[in-house]
């Protein structure tokens, strides 16, 4: 059997974090009464015009810097038209011709093994980055034949984010898509948490055999957590590579992912290919951005954006936090992935080795052992932990001291989870669990060891 | 003061001075209204905060505290705009019964000066057509049709057909708000212009009809036809209330990203006494097939007005005019098809009882809520932005506006100051007459003088000139540069008073209110 060549493309659309809508000031808020953050614009009442949101705009241009773009100095909107409940212009403003930010990339690690003792280093490309509406949402009350319409997600600001089909298997997508999400969340352009939709994946796939030319692909949405994107991919894959080993064919469709059943089935509501019928948005001339060089000298600052000066002032991305790790604290690549992948986590152990002279290269066995194996357990996120940074470096002086073993500052710990606010100290001295340094007092403890089993002592000794 | 006055030139002082108050103006606005309801010039007349506008107005005079030229002033606003509180229906089935929230930003600016808002008025469905005969209220009069001119120059009918069967029409799209000032219930209407509904209906009705350049005037709160051509229609009697209306409109929006940041200076206009240093161009395209001979010597006679005063007067060319109409068309019922697709039933307006399913709620709503007119245009444009045709008409049409344009970019550079033109191709038609043809070949037929000046988004305005062979009102156009109305106007305003174009005399008004020919003079202005 010839091999098969899995490819897998994604687009990304992520929820910019802003106070107001993309072209409206309604409030931008999770959770909201419904329809209590809908303006006029929202609603789509005639006569109303669209304003474009600086913020959104910043956000981004800072995305494209971070994922190494060519910023378009001029890029264009576009209306998009298709009839749906929770679109009332029954059009979407989008990019279409001409995007806010293209031809970037993005890097990324795996681990060969599941160890994670060795990490492969990938990239994907960027096909572009485009501004759009982000839609209401429709619930569909099937007893009551109705549909409910809450328009407050309408007009919220997007970032689509468009990766080549670069990836093959669900691994890589879930790998990527994680690195996205905390650039996005370092920048502050997007929180992106998926659960509260802010970040949401589409994944394309296709399968072909090596030589050949791309096979036909489908689209897989409704994919809500990463750990469901790498399912669904692979899923996805392999129901293809069985269905065209059978002798079947793969039809150009929409699937939707079933987290019950782990399977992808076809979408009933996109019957055939939709012509969308993009058209120029009249009312929004284009956009145009500067850098040091094009900024004419007399322009109103309010009313410019200065690539230059957003790219200077970029965060440190995950990337350059991880390698910054590993060369301050002697830490391995694979460590400072786990320190960045847990929010918060990262400022907890620079928090402990500031505080105590135990090295980093032993305080990070702690901080990735014990104490985030706790906090799995429990659900817990690092900002909800009982144990602090102070208490934890307190503990690990203890120790650093000589003053306790390892095996009792495990103890220690695991009364420290309880969080009654006993300090490391006070648990040592209530359970006793001083190492003891001075030799007479040992050789005392020992010979009263052996004073006390008589027997055992002369059997030990007679072998 | 009578209602007949200008604005800035008499009645302005006539409130100042105590000489008539802004109640009493709006009454005898409002008793006229009622009066003349038989031209159905409005769909809804706001008595009650039309008064309550007037006392407010009423007050500040008193207190020697007046907002301005315009506090007090009555005026009337096309059925598109935006007006809160009060019914906006786009004389549309879709919007019957529709109470806009919001004001748009020209009726604010307005409110703001101290305007008393009288009504909404009538007009083809959703800005579409010519004749101001296509809305679901029915058809406007024109005022001309009752007038003694007209009658004294119509045959006698035989007495069964009667006067009835006799009106013209108004023109349009904004027949309903040259109607209103040409018949004297408003001092100045609002109306919309995208391929000449303002200047249209000001030709058959004997105003002055301005359309700003595009990015002067705010849209926000115009309810859109083709988002790129809109612009609020300026409708007086005379071109120095035009001047003032401009004024107190003009400049940028922060809500309409298609209005120019520059800041505007609102003007006066000088008296123009010598025109040596003004060039004119006379376009040899806007002699267009159909153009009736008695325009074209009117226009004829424009010209020479200007050269035997000493102006510079050479004729030019603008190629592109005759791929106007095509071009308009695809580009038009694009952004139709676009700007409708917003009127599903959902979340205001009409809603079909049609409850199968959600695509079938909005096809019954679309089909119940539209006249033939927009659905034939939101068809045609849907079919122009197919992706298999998009390149073909959609692009190509832009490209070829970009050509109509240029003509006048040209033009321009080569030292011409305004452009005369006509503004229409006949004298007002009977109304029987009119409907013989479709809403669509009318347009395009009486479109094509005035819709270049959309497509490159120049200023316009049209001015009357003479009364035609019939008796009806005959108006010449002027077409300036960019952003130059101070300009235009000033040229408009010079010719105003060259042709002295007469008062209407309105013989059946004339016993309803007999403070309307208070003054029976010329229109002349001392």
């Amino acid at each position: 059997l010839a091999p098969w060549i899995p490819v897998v493309g994604l687009e990304i659309h992520a929820q910019i974090s802003s106070n107001s809508k993309l072209f409206s000031g309604s409030q931008v808020q999770f959770a909201a009464p419904p329809n209590s953050l809908v303006s006029f614009f929202d609603a789509s009442l005639p006569g109303t015009l669209p304003v474009l949101n600086r913020r959104c705009v910043e956000a981004a241009v800072m995305t494209g810097l971070a994922l190494n773009c060519s910023i378009n100095k001029k890029s264009l909107f576009d209306r998009k038209h298709y009839f749906y409940a929770d679109l009332p212009a029954g059009y979407q403003i989008t990019q279409q011709r001409v995007p806010i930010a293209v031809n970037g990339s993005l890097s990324y690690s795996l681990c060969i093994d599941n160890k994670m003792s060795q990490m492969v280093t990938k990239t994907v490309r960027i096909k572009q980055i485009q501004l759009e509406q982000d839609s209401g949402k429709s619930l569909h009350d099937d007893t009551r034949c109705q549909t409910l319409v809450d328009l407050n997600r309408a007009g919220v600001g997007l970032m689509e984010v468009v990766m080549e089909p670069d990836m093959c298997c669900g691994e890589e997508a879930a790998a990527a898509v994680r690195e996205l999400q905390l650039i996005l969340q370092t920048l502050g352009s997007s929180q992106a948490v998926m659960a509260e939709g802010q970040l949401r994946v589409d994944a394309n796939i296709s399968v072909h055999h090596p030589g050949e030319p791309y096979g036909v692909r489908t689209e897989v949405k409704n994919i809500n957590s990463i750990r469901f994107l790498a399912k669904a991919v692979d899923y996805e894959i392999q129901r293809q590579i069985e269905e065209l080993e059978n002798g079947g064919t793969i039809l150009n469709e929409t699937r939707a992912f079933d987290s019950k059943l782990g399977c992808t089935v076809p979408m009933r509501d996109k019957e055939g290919k939709q012509d969308y019928r993009f058209m120029p948005e009249p009312n929004l001339p284009p956009l145009i951005l500067y850098d040091a060089k094009s900024l004419p000298a007399n322009m109103n600052h309010q009313q410019v954006i200065n690539i230059d000066w957003i790219h200077e002032r970029l965060p440190d991305l995950p990337s350059v936090k991880r390698e910054k790790l590993v060369e301050q604290y002697g830490i391995l690549p694979e460590h400072s992935f786990t320190l960045l992948n847990e929010d918060g986590l990262a400022e907890f152990f620079e928090s402990v080795v500031k505080q105590t002279q135990m090295k980093p290269k032993k305080v990070i066995g702690w901080i990735l052992n014990d104490l985030l194996s706790y906090l799995k357990q429990h659900s817990l996120t690092v900002k909800e932990s009982p144990v602090s940074s102070f208490l934890l470096a307190d503990l690990l002086n203890l120790l650093e001291k000589k003053e306790i073993s390892s095996t009792a500052a495990k103890q220690v710990l695991a009364e420290l989870w309880k969080g009654e606010g006993k300090t490391p100290l006070e648990i040592v001295k209530e359970q006793k669990l001083e190492l003891l340094q001075d030799q007479k007092k040992l050789e005392q403890i020992c010979q009263a060891v052996i004073d006390g089993h008589e027997n055992e002592v002369i059997m030990m000794v007679l072998g | 003061a009578a209602l007949k006055d200008g604005v800035r030139s008499q009645v302005s002082a006539a409130l100042k001075e105590g000489r008539v108050t802004p109640t009493e103006l709006c009454q005898r606005c409002l008793a006229l209204i009622k009066s003349t309801k038989f031209l159905n010039a409005y769909i809804t007349v706001a008595e009650e905060t039309a008064l309550k506008q007037a006392e407010e107005s009423e007050e500040r005079y008193k207190r020697g505290q007046p907002l301005g030229i315009l506090d007090g002033i009555p005026i009337a606003v096309k059925d598109n705009f935006n007006t809160a509180g009060i019914e906006t229906t786009c004389a549309s089935n879709m919007l019957k019964g529709y109470i806009s929230p919001y004001n748009a930003t020209v009726v604010q600016k307005l409110l703001n000066h101290g305007a008393v808002l009288l009504g909404k008025t009538n007009l083809d469905e959703f800005a579409m057509g010519s004749g101001s005969t296509d809305g679901v209220f029915g058809p406007v009069r024109n005022p001309w049709s009752y007038s003694k001119q007209y009658k004294e120059k119509s045959v006698p009918k035989p007495h069964s057909e009667g006067q009835e069967s006799d009106w013209v029409i108004t023109g349009g799209s904004s027949g309903g708000s040259a109607a209103a000032v040409s018949s004297f219930t408003c001092f100045a209407a609002l109306g919309s212009d995208t391929g000449g509904s303002t200047r249209n209906p000001a030709a058959h009705c004997g105003v002055v009809g301005l359309k700003p350049t595009y990015g002067l005037i705010s849209r926000h709160g115009l309810i859109p036809l083709v988002n790129s051509m809109d612009v609020p229609g300026i409708l007086t009697r005379c071109v120095d209330d035009a001047a003032v209306l401009l004024g107190s409109l003009a400049g940028h929006d922060p809500k309409d990203s298609t209005t120019i940041q520059d800041d505007f200076e609102p003007f006066e206009l000088p008296n123009l006494t010598d025109v040596s240093k003004l060039s004119i161009g006379i376009p040899k395209e806007y002699h267009a097939p159909g153009l009736s001979s008695e325009i074209l010597a009117l226009w004829s006679k424009a010209a020479d007005l200007f050269k035997n005063a000493g102006a510079k007067v050479v004729e030019v060319s603008l190629p592109h005019t005759r791929y106007s109409i095509v071009c308009y068309h695809v580009l038009c019922t694009a952004e139709v098809a676009s700007n409708m697709a917003r009127f599903d039933g959902l979340e205001y307006g009409h809603r079909s009882d049609m409850k199968d399913s959600t695509e079938s709620m909005y096809a019954a709503t679309r089909r119940e809520g539209f006249n033939d007119v927009v659905r034939g245009r939101i068809l045609s444009g849907n079919y122009f932005l197919l992706k298999q045709n998009y390149e073909k008409y959609f692009v190509k049409a832009q490209k070829v506006r970009r050509l109509i344009a240029n003509d006048f970019v040209k033009v321009f550079r080569s030292g011409v100051d305004i452009l005369l033109t006509p503004t229409t191709l006949s004298d007002a038609a009977p109304y029987t007459e009119f409907i013989q043809e479709d809403n669509r070949t009318r347009s395009a037929q009486d479109d094509i003088l005035t819709q270049a000046a959309n497509m490159a988004g120049l200023p316009a305005i049209n001015v009357p000139t003479a009364l035609s062979e019939r008796g009806l009102p005959v108006g010449l156009q002027f077409i300036g540069r960019s952003f130059q109305e101070k300009q235009l106007l000033t040229v408009a305003k010079w010719f105003e008073k060259q042709v002295q174009f007469p008062v209407i005399q309105l013989e059946d008004v004339k016993r309803h209110d007999s403070d309307v020919f208070q003054h029976q003079k010329s229109a002349s202005f001392s």
